[in-house]
């Protein structure tokens, strides 16, 4: 089983949570003309590494907050965790 | 090739079986091929095999990283089946369940092909209706189809939970009698014998490092076993995609997610049929030594480790024991994780690529198995005709930019929309 820390609860089991996908997927700008490439990039095309992997979790039977988590898509391992809003050096 | 039959079985008995041939070689890569074949899984093998026996290409290598058949052709629940509502699956697994029928007799080695029947179970009216619309296109296309109410599904599977306090209780299922399971590891010899005889060289223990191209056209592969010139290339490589993929500098409509599987201590006969929870995603059958084979949900999130982990595990069981809860009484014999090419319309590709000479074949999701020779044969036809037949035309790379999405079950990377 995962174990993940959430940002604001701490270490929880993977139970508690819910995966929502890559992490680095940016939504096309509001106003501006958004080619149908750049529309597919950012429903379809996922890049799906073997490694290190950015990615958006919900501890939905927690503190239901969204979160950042970067984890290894090989091993599982979990390297850190991040607020949604956190800005990711 | 040594034609296998109760004659050479008898006459190698007399010998101790001491002088069977190699069922295929194990040959250095040449320094051209006209088409490579990246994956010795069940598709890349099947499509080797139709190259040269529908098209006779002869001059064909198959690159595999492991060893032929180590992936998810031999890691699958091994259930065939062609019930899907839309054209586009529907007449291509048909044309699969055509080529299993025969396979046996085809490869010359048995595969056990058993058309024991599956059964969709449905929980509510709302579901029994749209079995029936979806029984109904698949008639409309061929596919026998046959919707069962409750106390037929009870003649067939008094197993199951019939009781009247269930949470899910057992309004009918839609059945389809034609639909079986195969000894998946047979698929995966059984192709590369053939394909091996026919002048295919199988080169196992050998990674695909890079792409050579120039001018948009494929001229080749480098691998950890020297660089490979080839007139064409087809990618058939499921869960390592993705991998291959971002050496191409494309980026797919696919991710890379975990599936497991299970099987109980085997037992006495107790389920001739296919079965799958209507309220929830488990499939159970029983193997011909007894075991129970159980799989389910995803665990539903990018991986591409081999294994899985306990909680969908427990989350995919605990479905299987309230459908038929007699399985809470069996031991858990092995549990094992394959990874899925999870295309984001739960549908499949197989289609030619912007570079020219490169062709894909991935997305196959939970259904890669019984698509293996309708799979190999469709995507040998892409290959070698440059073009895609009309079984799958729908199966494009651009459905997902243009909008023709093949949404049979709405069920892609993204399980929880279900």
């Amino acid at each position: 089983m995962l174990h993940i820390k959430c940002p604001h609860c701490g270490m929880r089991s993977q139970n508690e949570f819910s995966y929502g996908g890559d992490a680095t997927v940016k939504r096309p700008e509001l106003n501006k003309e958004v080619t149908d490439q750049e529309w597919d990039n950012f429903v379809y095309n996922r890049v799906s590494p073997r490694g290190k992997h950015l990615e958006l979790w919900q501890h939905l039977s927690g503190c239901r907050q969204w979160i950042k988590v970067e984890r290894d898509t090989a091993t599982h391992e979990i390297f850190k965790t991040y607020k949604a809003n956190e800005e990711i050096a | 090739m040594q034609k296998y039959s109760i004659f050479s079985l008898v006459k190698n008995a007399l010998t101790g079986h001491q002088n069977w041939d190699l069922a295929w070689k194990d040959p250095n890569p040449k320094e051209e091929y006209d088409v490579v074949i990246i994956g010795g899984g069940g598709h890349g093998l099947a499509t080797a095999y139709y190259l040269a026996k529908e098209h006779q290409i002869t001059k064909v290598a198959i690159i595999e990283k492991g060893w032929i058949g180590g992936g998810n052709v031999g890691r699958n629940t091994t259930i065939i089946r062609s019930n899907y509502m839309h054209d586009e699956n529907g007449l291509f697994s048909e044309f699969g369940m055509d080529l299993w029928r025969k396979m046996s007799q085809d490869l010359n080695y048995n595969v056990m092909f058993s058309p024991r029947g599956i059964i969709n179970l449905a929980h509510s009216d709302a579901q029994m209706n749209a079995y029936a619309r979806r029984g109904n296109s698949m008639r409309l296309n061929g596919i026998d189809a046959v919707l069962l109410n409750r106390e037929e599904v009870k003649e067939l599977i008094p197993m199951a939970d019939f009781s009247d306090n269930v949470r899910f209780p057992i309004f009918g299922g839609l059945m389809q009698p034609s639909a079986g399971t195969a000894r998946h590891d047979a698929v995966a010899w059984g192709y590369a014998r053939q394909a091996d005889s026919m002048g295919v060289d199988i080169i196992q223990n050998c990674e695909v490092t890079g792409f050579d191209i120039s001018a948009g056209k494929i001229k080749g592969i480098r691998t950890s076993r020297g660089n490979i010139k080839a007139k064409k290339v087809g990618l058939c490589v499921a869960g390592s995609t993705n991998i291959l993929a971002e050496k191409l500098n494309m980026t797919l409509p696919i991710e890379t997610h975990l599936l497991q599987a299970c099987v109980s201590e085997p037992v006495k006969p107790v389920l001739d049929k296919v079965v799958t929870f209507g309220a929830g995603h488990f499939y159970i059958s029983q193997s011909d030594k007894g075991e129970m084979v159980m799989g389910g949900d995803l665990d539903g999130y990018n991986s591409y480790a081999q294994r899985g982990n306990l909680p969908t595990l427990q989350h995919v069981l605990t479905e299987g024991i309230a459908m038929m809860p007699f399985l809470s009484k069996l031991k858990m014999l092995r549990t094992w994780g394959g990874i899925m090419d999870m295309s984001m319309d739960g549908s499949p590709i197989i289609d030619k690529t912007h570079i020219d000479g490169l062709y894909l074949n991935c997305g196959w999701c939970y259904g890669g198995f019984k698509a293996t020779p309708a799979s190999g044969w469709t995507f040998a036809h892409t290959i070698a005709q440059d073009r895609v037949h009309e079984l799958n035309s729908g199966y494009s790379l651009n459905r997902f930019s243009t909008g023709h999405l093949i949404d049979e079950k709405g069920l892609g990377t993204k399980t929880w929309i279900s």
